[in-house]
């Protein structure tokens, strides 16, 4: 008996075994993420030329950024201005896109994949498609508004409209966020709108009472994840308007990236991209701190205090 | 009514998100003289197929594909491979500290690209990989956050009991994953191939930072290398862009229930 038990109990350790299978990602991240990411924390404490000599200098490259570098607050206002915009209109047209996906009708999976077809095409193709839609000259947006009597702007070469083009291509894959909030939407119980309706509960509020809580989580997902990836927008401006025009569209990321591949001044570009983390990280936070006042996890509907996050 | 507003609505947006492809494609295969008619021309006269060919000589293209080909294919193995590994280890495996290294691996997540890119790119140069196709593929081999949660929620939701008739039957951990989850957990795989396929062939950043000879380049840097070269050949551009477009609209119209199906939706909550 005590044989048995022994051998079952060898048999049933985990042994190495698990350790062998998640060795790949253990390894990969030391190499490709924690290495890198604490070197880059330790250049950002030196004066770091690609060839030449370094020197340590301590904070001075925070202190330079923030004391004496109007472009490093230009273009982080820049990125938050498109931030600003882009995650609430992300947010607000997935959610109602999804809602209007989610009302069952016929056709809806044509539709769907209509909405989330841009999102399979992006980078470059996605960027090269926008240019002639906001070209001024033979632009199809421009030419639409022309039919409706409004004269459209030079969009990316008037300052004042090119953040709003960019956020407007980027928009445009918005599918991704839409299919998240949709699947959401779909994992609500019905019971929950038919005791609502029982009730004369109208449409507005089961909206405002029922789905917007019960979708709580994913709205948190969706939001956080919109931050990051407008706080990390590169792409489509390097390609869209390179920076233009007149350093309008000069995002915080950009401006890093120039930093280490056109200046070559990598412990500097290594300090901004920590600012750029930490700010991520921060925002991050703050929304998930806040969502304990308007997240509810166990499927369990709250009244006004719920519904007013 | 209210059924009519929605259906208007839908029909508005549909178009909105879909023109754009095919006013590129009619861009394609318009003529110069059609090209810059005014009023534009909506209907060329005739379809000029033709244009993709020519359009794809005008540079080594053939070239890009071919970079773009291998380092899809070959980091997409990787990538399913390793990322299904990864989650069986942790769906599976009672050890300790795994909590924390799987708390670890989500937040990794959050970590922006740009704070990795600088050093990474040192550390590739100092391996000698700078332009080469590696840095494309090889850390695809050691697996992706996002991917091994998906695939690990997946697991989880195949019953345990498979596995401990197997173990009964005297098959090991390994044979356990290779026979039995790697088929059962197709739908998952078919989900992270085509996402990791539409990232590894769309990817503009990668290929910018690390290739710098022409002969390395992918499709996506090919085609903005050509936009600067030739930027006054709207046609050209057109033609190349649908082709760039093409592979990944391919897939995910076969892959299609299986992203639409909300499993990452449901691989979100967990």
């Amino acid at each position: 008996m005590a044989d048995v038990r022994s051998s079952r109990r060898r048999r049933s350790g985990p042994g190495l075994a698990p350790w062998l299978f998640i060795s790949p990602w253990i390894f990969g991240f030391v190499v490709f993420t924690a290495g890198p990411l604490a070197f880059s924390l330790y250049m950002s404490f030196f004066d770091w030329p690609i060839v030449g000599e370094r020197e340590f200098v301590g904070i001075d490259n925070y202190l330079t950024m923030v004391m004496e570098d109007p472009q490093f607050w230009e273009s982080l206002w820049i990125t938050t201005k498109f931030a600003l915009l882009f995650v609430p209109f992300n947010i607000v047209l997935s959610f109602l896109m999804a809602m209007l996906l989610n009302l069952g009708l016929k056709g809806t999976g044509v539709f769907r994949t209509a909405f989330y077809l841009p999102s399979v095409i992006s980078g470059v193709a996605l960027v090269t498609i926008w240019s002639w839609i906001y070209s001024s000259r033979y632009g199809l947006l421009n030419y639409l508004l022309g039919l409706t009597g409004i004269e459209g702007p030079n969009w990316l070469g008037d300052p004042s409209f090119a953040v709003v083009a960019i956020v407007i291509a980027s928009l445009w894959g918005l599918g991704g966020t839409m299919l998240i909030l949709l699947s959401g939407l779909q994992a609500i119980p019905k019971e929950l709108y038919e005791a609502a309706r029982i009730s004369g509960v109208p449409g507005w509020a089961q909206t405002l009472f029922i789905t917007l809580p019960m979708l709580g989580p994913m709205l948190l997902f969706a939001i956080i994840t919109s931050i990051i990836s407008a706080f990390q927008q590169l792409t489509i401006a390097l390609l869209l308007t390179k920076g233009g025009p007149l350093g309008s569209t000069y995002f915080f990321a950009m401006y890093i990236y120039d930093n280490a591949f056109k200046y070559f001044d990598m412990g500097y570009a290594a300090a901004m991209s920590w600012i750029m983390f930490a700010l991520v990280l921060a925002m991050s936070l703050l929304v998930l701190k806040s969502s304990a006042a308007w997240v509810h996890y166990e499927g369990e509907v709250k009244g006004k205090d719920g519904a007013n996050g | 009514m209210a059924k009519t507003l929605a259906y208007g609505l839908l029909i508005f947006l549909s178009a909105l998100f879909v023109a754009p492809f095919l006013w590129t494609l009619i861009t394609a295969v318009k003529t110069e003289a059609e090209l810059t008619a005014f009023p534009p021309v909506f209907w060329p006269e005739t379809w000029h197929w033709e244009n993709f060919g020519i359009a794809w000589t005008k540079l080594p293209f053939n070239t890009f594909l071919m970079n773009s080909v291998i380092v899809v294919v070959l980091s997409t193995i990787g990538q399913l491979f390793s990322s299904s590994l990864v989650a069986f280890g942790f769906a599976r495996f009672r050890f300790p500290g795994r909590d924390l290294i799987f708390i670890v691996l989500l937040a990794s997540m959050m970590i922006p690209w740009d704070v990795k890119m600088i050093p990474l790119y040192m550390q590739f140069n100092f391996l000698g990989w700078i332009n080469t196709l590696k840095p494309l593929i090889v850390p695809a081999w050691f697996g992706e956050a996002f991917f091994i949660f998906l695939l690990r929620q997946y697991i989880m939701t195949i019953p345990m009991e498979i596995d401990e008739a197997a173990r009964m039957d005297g098959a090991n951990a390994w044979q356990i994953y290779s026979r039995i989850h790697l088929p059962l957990m197709m739908p998952a795989l078919v989900l992270v191939g085509t996402f990791h396929f539409m990232n590894a062939w769309n990817d503009y950043l990668g290929p910018l930072i690390f290739l710098n000879d022409q002969t390395k380049y992918t499709l996506t840097l090919g085609l903005s290398l050509f936009k600067g070269l030739h930027e006054q050949d709207t046609i050209s551009i057109a033609a190349v862009t649908i082709i760039l477009c093409l592979p990944p609209l391919v897939l995910f119209f076969v892959a299609q229930r299986y992203i639409m199906d909300g499993s990452i939706g449901s691989s979100v909550k967990g």
